[in-house]
């Protein structure tokens, strides 16, 4: 079949037609639109103006530059500690002891439960009189009195990461523990003959190894963080005072509880661009993993 | 031997784990625990693991208390099994195409399939909202059906069209020489050879529709009979006086189909998650 026909064949592009409407009518035509009515003052009113770019001199004039900080902000932390967790997580979960395959499969469900529950079950953990945390620590005699986690700028901020953290974790750990598992089994071998500790072992033959895979891991990661939603509308709704609110929450508060769809839709703009340079950025890394392993080959 | 930890490593090493797991389950087992309590032993200072009187008595009364549970919890796998028949319709025979022809545009629509996992639909939750007004979808299990599967449309062809690349071309060849049409060979040559690979799709996207069934019943349903399991619990978590010991029953009955699904199943999940991190 590799014999290049005169006629275009389009046996393909039929087998693409399913994907590609579903895609353009849930994805390709909504982006456009974005784009489109954050140029607009579209709101719930019947007339809908053309506006320029008054929706993002409006945005940026207020409270907006703040979010984005932020949003950088909580991402940037969220991801660092998950590629640690996960880089831990893989390193105990690959040692050759008895009971791994069990740990394996117990880490798993934060990622495998529906978001929203794991949150509801977070929700109660925070809780500052009746919740987990709060009464550990006042029984180990840290805090004195009840401490309500999701009422206080910093501390429902940092909740809200941990919570993020919890669920995006497993993912990381087993991705990077198959990476780990990739590692050829003989140059660790060749190391412990010449009498390479575990530690140095780690650090010379495993790590550089697994790089290509926490390089593409923390992109990832980053892209879903920032695309985070239900952890923070879940546990404070972007409160107190807006503390919590990310780009994402923003974004939804303007269009769908405020009905301004026109800023709402400037907000979103931003997120889009923002994310572009980001897949721009993935895109450029795993073609250049991918050009170093052809040339190791 | 190189596996032969010293007993301080094994120590090291149990202590590790046993930490990661504490910080994995511990919601898990506060859950349990406060379904298991009296609604006066919940809100009992000090705060003790094991409180007096612990019952599986939520367990019964939930059901009176959530009228709709078992509705909210149908939904769920309603919507999530349909996610997923749709997705693997739209996935199969694009990653079909992309494995096994050389056409025009193939690498750009493959980036341009792969771009949507960059956006997730809360960012175009706007004009989607509009789109499905205009479809006249609002309130009806396809507006959260339709985006779900759209949304996982871009890993099922990635990971499906990496193993239809193993199968090989010599199968479909024997089918042409045999005068088979091309559907025919995909239906009944390919698909039969494929299916371990399409097992590993299907339960990722099935897990994964599941997982996410928030955002768009929260926007697009206002229909209290069709909502799934988390936005019908969430109402009930936004109340003021908040029956907790219920609402944990309720949200461990309800993540138990996915944790079964995932018990029985979990070689072919993780497989599934972790396609990529090992170079082929």
């Amino acid at each position: 079949m590799a014999v290049t026909r005169k006629k275009t064949d389009w046996f393909p592009y039929m087998l693409l037609v399913p994907a590609s409407l579903l895609t353009l009518v849930i994805v390709a035509w909504p982006l456009v639109e974005t784009f489109r009515l954050s140029l607009t003052d579209a709101s719930l009113r019947p007339t809908t103006n053309f506006v320029g770019f008054d929706n993002y001199k409006k945005i940026f004039a207020g409270t907006f530059p703040t979010i984005i900080a932020r949003t950088f902000y909580w991402m940037a932390i969220s991801v660092s500690l998950k590629m640690l967790f996960g880089i831990l997580g893989a390193v105990l979960l690959n040692a050759a002891v008895p009971g791994r395959t069990l740990f394996r499969v117990l880490i798993m469900p934060p990622w495998i439960v529906p978001i929203a529950i794991g949150v509801f079950m977070w929700g109660w953990m925070y809780n500052g009189q009746f919740g987990m945390i709060s009464g550990m620590l006042q029984r180990l005699n840290l805090i004195s009195e009840p401490f309500e986690f999701l009422a206080y700028a910093n501390s429902s901020f940092l909740s809200t990461i941990v919570t993020d953290v919890w669920i995006g974790t497993p993912l990381v750990t087993v991705y990077l523990l198959a990476a780990m598992q990739g590692v050829p089994g003989d140059l660790h071998e060749a190391a412990w003959t010449d009498g390479a500790s575990r530690l140095y072992r780690f650090r010379r033959i495993t790590l550089p190894l697994i790089m290509p895979a926490v390089a593409t891991m923390s992109l990832l990661s980053a892209i879903w963080t920032f695309n985070s939603f239900d952890i923070i509308w879940i546990l404070t709704e972007g409160g107190p005072r807006g503390q919590t609110t990310t780009m994402i929450i923003d974004t939804y508060k303007t269009a769908i509880s405020r009905f301004r769809y026109g800023e709402g839709a400037a907000r979103a703009v931003m997120i889009v661009i923002f994310l572009s340079l980001f897949s721009a950025f993935y895109f450029a890394m795993i073609s250049r993993i991918g050009k170093r392993e052809v040339g190791n080959d | 031997m190189i596996n032969r930890y010293r007993w301080w490593e094994y120590v090291l090493i149990y202590a590790g784990i046993a930490t990661f797991l504490a910080f994995v389950l511990a919601p898990f087992l506060e859950a349990f625990l406060v379904s298991m309590r009296p609604i006066d032993a919940l809100f009992s200072i000090p705060y003790r693991f094991v409180t007096e009187g612990m019952n599986f008595d939520s367990y019964v009364t939930m059901w009176t208390s959530v009228p709709l549970l078992w509705l909210y919890m149908l939904n769920s796998l309603f919507i999530a099994t349909a996610v997923t028949l749709l997705a693997l319709f739209t996935i199969i025979p694009a990653a079909y195409a992309f494995s096994r022809f050389e056409f025009k545009f193939k690498n750009g629509l493959l980036a341009g399939f792969l771009a949507i996992n960059m956006v997730s639909g809360a960012v175009l939750i706007i004009p989607l909202y509009k789109v499905m007004q205009q479809l006249g979808l609002l309130n009806t299990y396809f507006a959260m059906i339709l985006p779900g599967a759209a949304f996982v449309i871009p890993t099922g062809i990635w990971l499906l069209r990496s193993y239809l690349m193993k199968i090989p071309k010599e199968l479909e060849e024997a089918a042409w020489v045999d005068g088979a049409g091309r559907i025919y060979t995909l239906w009944r040559v390919i698909l039969p050879v494929a299916l371990p690979g399409i097992m590993v799709v299907a339960i990722a996207t099935f897990i994964a529709a599941y997982a996410q069934q928030f955002l768009f019943a929260l926007t697009f349903n206002s229909t209290n009979e069709l909502n799934p399991l988390p936005v019908g619990l969430y109402q009930f978590f936004g109340q003021q006086t908040v029956v907790w010991n219920e609402l944990m029953a309720a949200s461990l009955v309800g993540i138990l189909p996915v944790l079964i699904v995932y018990i029985f199943l979990q070689r072919y999940i993780v497989a599934g998650l972790t396609a990529g991190a090992v170079k082929e």
